[in-house]
């Protein structure tokens, strides 16, 4: 039977769990929302991640971790041409610019870091395509998953109170009447706070800051628990018509209707 | 025959099925069952599932029907579908149970996301000699100055009167706003 279905229905800590007891091999693909990921497993143990546009390349992870600079990077892609990731190490090994521990270190840290984004995903098709390997040429990692599996059930807990907390990102946030003075706000909230305003609804303050359901639910409930915005209904929404709400339209008749209603439930 | 529609709501317990006994000329419909789980038999022995169903009849052209949901989380796939319609809606809360204040927060949530009617929050078991503050549940429940938030006690039909009538004051205000 194929492994496929939504993350909907289940969840990716426990499609690890799953390839970690079945000692897989193969490459987990999820098509989110608005990006795919491809994360490879050998023999139960992650080998290769990427997501999006990210290629998941030696250069460009070692660019990120600020191992080597921009120059050197985009020196590497302009000249290093059909160069394996493998080769690439060595010849930055061989010229003093990172240790094999760096390149280790630096893949395993960005390949974690891709499974975990994949944590605060709610919605995606996934499918395991048991003969689908690492890009050839990209340098393999053999990480556990024990870890990785603990950290996703604490993410997906705590994105579980915070969904209680905020259950819709399609209410506005407004600044509250008497909002307390001395807060520090970090970079990340500053961010948000700037968007505040009646007409923006949190999943597009999200859209304007990149930044995905479990962050944009972090940040709101730190600012609601500072006592600095509450939730609204956005302003200027398109309010369904709700013809079932009144068996009338006429606005007169539906004043008269309450009134009628007030004066049964005083007379009991 | 005209029928309107208010939804009671609140976390499991909260006292919606007797709240709408107290008022509905007919018995409450409800489609209640025997808890299984350990930890909510402790507190009631069956729980409603999917509705109560109450009736109150203004004339013969004219009928106010009141829907409970169901208080457990895992049956929130109806509320959306009860909440379809309503005038408006009440979020009960136990006044005694401050262990549910976070669920009653984050009902209160949805149902505003749902639909833009207006809403009172009753604070239920408020005779409990346990019972918070008016308050201290406002802060809980960090609702702003403006939301009704009414003592209640289920049983009393005065006071569930109290709560049907605020929100029907709401309703009429906001027609009046021209919203």
């Amino acid at each position: 039977m194929a492994l496929r279905g939504n993350l909907r229905d289940i969840t990716m800590t426990q499609l690890l769990n799953l390839v970690h007891l079945a000692s897989k091999t193969g490459t987990l693909v999820v098509d989110g929302v608005s990006e795919q990921a491809y994360i490879s497993f050998r023999d139960g143990k992650l080998a290769y991640a990427r997501v999006g546009k990210d290629d998941g390349s030696l250069a460009s992870v070692l660019h990120k971790a600020n191992k080597i600079s921009a120059n050197q990077y985009r020196a590497i892609v302009d000249r290093a041409g059909q160069m394996t990731d493998k080769e690439l190490g060595l010849i930055l090994i061989n010229a003093g610019y990172v240790s094999q521990e760096d390149i280790l270190l630096n893949l395993q840290g960005y390949f974690t870091d891709v499974v975990r984004r994949l944590f605060s995903w709610v919605e995606g098709i996934f499918r395991f395509e048991s003969e689908m390997l690492p890009p050839e040429g990209r340098i393999n990692v053999r990480l556990d998953l024990e870890n990785i599996i603990m950290e996703g059930s604490r993410q997906l807990r705590e994105l579980e109170q915070l969904q209680d907390e905020i259950p819709s990102l399609d209410m506005a946030l407004v600044f509250t009447n008497r909002p307390r003075t001395n807060v520090n706000l970090s970079v990340e909230e500053w961010k948000v706070v700037k968007f505040v305003d009646p007409k923006n609804t949190m999943r597009q303050i999200a859209g304007a800051n990149k930044l995905n359901d479990l962050e944009i639910r972090k940040i709101v409930y730190g600012l609601l628990q500072a006592g600095l915005v509450e939730m609204a209904r956005p302003a200027g929404a398109i309010v369904q018509p709700n013809p079932k709400q009144f068996p009338t339209k006429n606005k007169e008749e539906q004043k008269s209707l309450i009134n009628k209603l007030i004066g049964r439930i005083r007379s009991m | 025959m005209q029928t309107v529609k208010m939804v009671v709501t609140g976390p499991f317990s909260a006292g919606k099925t007797q709240f709408i006994q107290s008022v509905s000329e007919i018995d409450v419909v409800s489609t209640e069952r025997k808890i299984s789980s350990e930890e909510e038999r402790s507190v009631k022995s069956s729980t409603t599932v999917a509705m109560d169903f109450g009736r109150i009849t203004v004339d013969e052209d004219l009928v106010l029907y009141l829907f409970g949901t169901p208080g457990q989380k895992r049956f929130d796939f109806m509320w959306e579908i009860l909440s379809e319609g309503m005038l408006g809606f009440i979020v009960m809360v136990d006044s005694t149970r401050p262990e549910t204040f976070r669920e009653a927060r984050s009902i209160l949530e949805t149902f505003r996301a749902y639909a833009p009617t207006p809403f009172v929050v009753a604070a239920n078991k408020q005779d409990a000699e346990d019972a918070w503050e008016l308050e201290d549940v406002r802060h809980a429940l960090r609702l702003d100055s403006k939301t009704k938030l009414l003592p209640c006690v289920a049983i009393d039909r005065n006071t569930v009167k109290t709560v049907l009538l605020e929100l029907l004051y709401s309703i009429l205000k906001e027609m009046d706003s021209g919203k």
